[in-house]
């Protein structure tokens, strides 16, 4: 049992091709790759929203003048 | 690998594009170090992200489909060819190749022997230096737009440009037989127009749509000076970027290749380097070139800019990206001459842009890389006239029309598409932060949840002292 097929070094490496595990579901990986890749686009921008906004409440607030003060006016 | 010369030779250009994308890596070091002592406190943080995310989304998508492009698009595709099945065989991101592969075939999964023999060692790290250009693409647009783009919006950007318009244009004009060489006789050994102008492009279109950092400009539309935070820091990233330069250049050129396999029209046994043409030159003629336009670019800058740190280590930069175009053939003393004009100009256009335009480039990207590329493939058409552009037959020769064309293409590609995107991401509200989150600074999130966990803990600590 191997997950690439191989289960021992003794072997001419002309003859060896792929060695990564669960050859044959190239495919099924890509699609999950493009999945993982698109949903961090949209939870980023999620986020990136949700803190915006709530910056936003906080203008002039006493929490936001306290803040601005600890990073510096510059 | 079929004689032990073969595998020689294979193994060292494995190893050779291997230490360039080490030395690569240096340049993005650089961009965060400089963007972040560019930008003013309240931002760096945020700044220093959104350069730093660029990193991984270039490289899972390049993954995807940018390596695929490279190989799918030399043709146009359908000016001189359709599609080349090698783009399939070993650049689709379900290729067996594009994963750890030995030298025999994969039958089963349809990868012949022949193709493994060579790409099961050179794929991975063709890859990643294509990749680290890739990456150096989108962050030269990053600085320019620091302190007011929403980061989801620059990585948007990044990707478009990193894994899709920068790879297509090298595809077409940074290729042995790529459709520009081929017709045009475009030359650019060191992508003065293929990664530079296209990014100088992008980043003009951002800015663009975009607008100014608030207070930029005043009333009567002179600008204001927004000083770095940190001018060291600066510097230091700029050094760091000439540095991984260094590893950009040595990744340009094939390091060593033999006449036969090149099977142009070169005769004779002697083996070579050459550059992405395919064309004969060496580490030594690019040492010179590199060096030489890199002291006329900062001498020229130095006095331009009155001894001013910033533009005189940011002309340095300009001065070996207005070269790079023709650094495999140009007489060092050209180098250093063109290096020190195109930037001169350059720098003359930033300000003249910013008064004119009202555009506000933070780190003078548009100048340095769109200008000093753009330039760079120009000046290259005139001093290298008549030269021939590929040791292949049928290939037109090297002329000023051919790289003016090719200088305008590149340029575009980086403009167009992205002006498009950055309207459509404006309409949507995802392209600016809102006014006041400027104003209160990118970093105010973090820095008020840093504050938040400061105040508890010291509350903590002296309630547990009483």
């Amino acid at each position: 049992m191997s997950t690439n097929g191989m289960t021992n070094w003794a072997v001419d490496l002309a003859n060896v091709g792929a060695i990564y595990p669960l050859q044959g579901m190239e495919v099924l990986l890509v699609v999950l790759g493009l999945i993982f890749w698109l949903g961090w686009h949209v939870l980023q921008i999620r986020q990136e929203n949700e803190d915006l906004d709530k910056q936003a409440r906080l203008l002039g607030e006493k929490q936001e003048v306290e803040t601005r003060d600890l990073i510096g006016l510059y | 690998m079929g004689t032990q010369l073969d595998a020689l030779t294979t193994i060292f250009t494995e190893f050779y594009y291997w230490v360039t994308i080490v030395f690569m890596f240096l340049i993005h070091i650089g961009f965060c170090m400089y963007e972040v002592g560019v930008s003013r406190r309240r931002n760096h943080l945020r700044t220093l992200m959104k350069n730093t995310m660029a990193i991984p989304l270039v490289t899972v998508t390049f993954f995807f489909f940018g390596w695929w492009l490279y190989f799918a698009f030399p043709n146009g595709p359908w000016i001189t060819g359709g599609i080349p099945e090698i783009a399939s065989k070993i650049a689709a991101p379900w290729s067996p190749l594009m994963a750890p592969h030995l030298s025999g075939p994969s039958p089963a999964l349809g990868v012949a022997a022949t193709d493994a023999a060579t790409w099961h060692r050179l794929n991975g790290v063709f890859w990643g230096a294509f990749l680290l250009f890739s990456i150096t693409t989108a962050s030269i647009i990053s600085g320019a737009i620091i302190e007011r783009v929403r980061s989801g919006a620059f990585w948007i950007i990044a990707v478009l440009i990193g894994s899709v318009l920068w790879i297509i244009d090298a595809a077409w004009g940074w290729h042995y037989g790529g459709w520009m060489v081929q017709k045009l006789g475009y030359h650019d050994a060191y992508a003065s127009g293929v990664v530079h102008a296209i990014a100088g492009g992008a980043a003009l279109a951002t800015l663009i749509v975009l607008g100014p950092r608030l207070g930029k400009f005043r009333p009567d539309g002179t600008p204001r000076e927004i000083p770095p935070h940190n001018v060291w820091l600066v510097t230091i990233g700029l050094f760091l970027i000439y540095t991984g330069f260094w590893g950009f250049y040595a990744a340009c050129n094939i390091p060593i290749i033999s006449p036969t396999t090149i099977a142009g029209q070169i005769t004779g046994a002697t083996w070579t380097a050459t550059n992405i043409y395919l064309a004969p030159t060496s580490l030594s003629a690019i040492t010179f070139n590199f060096l030489m336009s890199l002291s006329g670019g900062m001498m020229a800058g130095y006095i331009v800019s009155r001894g001013d740190p910033f533009w005189t280590y940011s002309c340095g930069l300009c001065g070996v990206i207005s070269t790079s175009a023709g650094n495999d053939l140009y007489h060092p003393i050209q180098a250093m001459l063109i290096g020190a004009l195109v930037p001169t100009i350059a720098y003359k256009l930033h300000y003249y842009v910013e008064n004119r335009f009202k555009i506000d480039d933070a780190v003078g990207a548009v100048a340095v890389h769109g200008y000093g590329g753009f330039l760079g493939v120009v000046v290259a058409g005139f001093m290298l006239w008549g030269q021939p552009s590929s040791p292949f037959a049928g290939y037109a020769a090297i002329t000023p029309w051919g790289n003016f064309i090719g200088a305008c293409i590149m340029f575009a590609l980086g403009f167009v598409p992205i002006y498009a995107v950055c309207l459509l991401l404006n309409r949507m509200n995802l392209l600016r932060v809102p006014a006041a989150a400027e104003v209160q600074g990118l970093d105010f999130p973090t820095t008020e949840a840093y504050t938040l966990a400061v105040r508890e803990i010291i509350a903590v600590e002296r309630s547990m002292v009483k």
